[in-house]
């Protein structure tokens, strides 16, 4: 199955980088963006099988290498074969 | 007395640190590969700065899961001294030997250039060759040095001195106008609880020589080199 991790800034910590992408919105008229926040899409694949402890071996992955839960969350989603 | 001068794919202050320790400070170094594990009859370890691994995913995430990591962790937790530098220092953090992390700069920026720090505490194998308060002249290099730690940790560390470094003005000022990352409290270096293992964003390996440009880094280096000379002394009288 494919599975998906987004990966975002935690509230509160600085993303220097969503604050630019958020200027130059801006800059292009899009002056009503607010809040851009940016992060990472990680997809792998898992072997097909029970979707929970699929979500589960991804809350294990982000927790001990893909999100540093210092100053990142995560959310995990199993994608449909046609996503 | 030997020090190890950990090597991964991407490391690119190995031989500024190696020189600095070995032929500068006259000390006994070696490279140790990311897939060593034995660090046994070291006294100190240093992570340099670079690129480990192209700082995939992010800086030092996976580094920190190379075999010598394990081995660094278990050489700190018994005690070892071990500093991180640049990249070595976003490594200690990942592996949770440090506090906080290190974010993309304040903008956006990757900054070289030659900063002031303020030693914040001089009582540590890192400094111990400072006077509190005193201010270094070292070089910075990096794109992700904007220490971020949340108001709570920061307070805990505030009051068990864990501040190390702080950038600041030549005259000792920490502001933002001499802030060039955007980290947060000025943080430029850190130390854990314990206290034999540092961090910090500036490169006292690359300022080890006058030719280089000054010779500050010593300050930090030679406390090191001093602590363990006088640990090996201790050991020998009885």
């Amino acid at each position: 199955m494919k599975a998906r991790v987004l990966i975002t800034p935690k509230k509160g910590i600085a993303d220097p980088q969503g604050t630019a992408i958020e200027q130059a919105l801006h800059a292009l008229g899009f002056t009503g963006a607010r809040g851009v926040r940016m992060g990472k899409c990680i997809e792998l694949e898992l072997p097909d099988g029970d979707p929970n402890s699929a979500r589960d071996a991804l809350a294990r992955m982000s927790e001990q290498l893909l999100a540093n839960t210092n100053i990142e969350q995560y959310t995990c989603m199993i994608l449909d074969e046609d996503v | 007395m030997k020090f190890a001068v950990a090597v991964f794919p991407g490391s690119n202050c190995d031989i500024d640190a190696y020189r600095a320790m070995g032929a500068v400070l006259g000390q006994k170094v070696e490279y140790v590969w990311h897939r060593a594990t034995d660090l046994s009859g070291f006294d100190g370890v240093i992570l340099p700065g670079g690129f480990s691994y192209g700082d995939y995913l992010r800086p030092g995430a996976i580094a920190h899961f190379s075999p010598l990591m394990t081995s660094v962790v278990r050489f700190a937790r018994g005690g070892g001294i071990v500093i991180g530098v640049c990249n070595g220092f976003q490594l200690l953090t990942e592996a949770g030997l440090l506090p906080g992390a290190l974010l993309r700069n304040r903008g956006l920026t990757f900054i070289c250039d030659t900063v002031h720090v303020r030693v914040e505490n001089a009582g540590t194998p890192f400094t111990s060759r400072c006077a509190a308060g005193q201010v270094l002249r070292l070089p910075i290099a990096h794109g992700d040095g904007n220490y971020s730690v949340d108001a709570t940790t920061l307070a805990a560390m505030e009051q068990k001195n864990q501040v190390l470094l702080r950038y600041c003005s030549a005259e000792g000022t920490a502001d933002d106008a001499h802030n060039p990352n955007g980290s947060c409290a000025n943080i430029a270096g850190v130390v854990n609880e314990q206290g034999n293992v540092a961090g910090m964003m500036p490169h006292p390996e690359r300022a080890a020589e006058s030719l280089l440009g000054g010779t500050d880094g010593l300050f930090i280096l030679g406390s090191v080199v001093d602590v363990l000379t006088r640990r090996d002394h201790e050991s020998c009288a009885c």
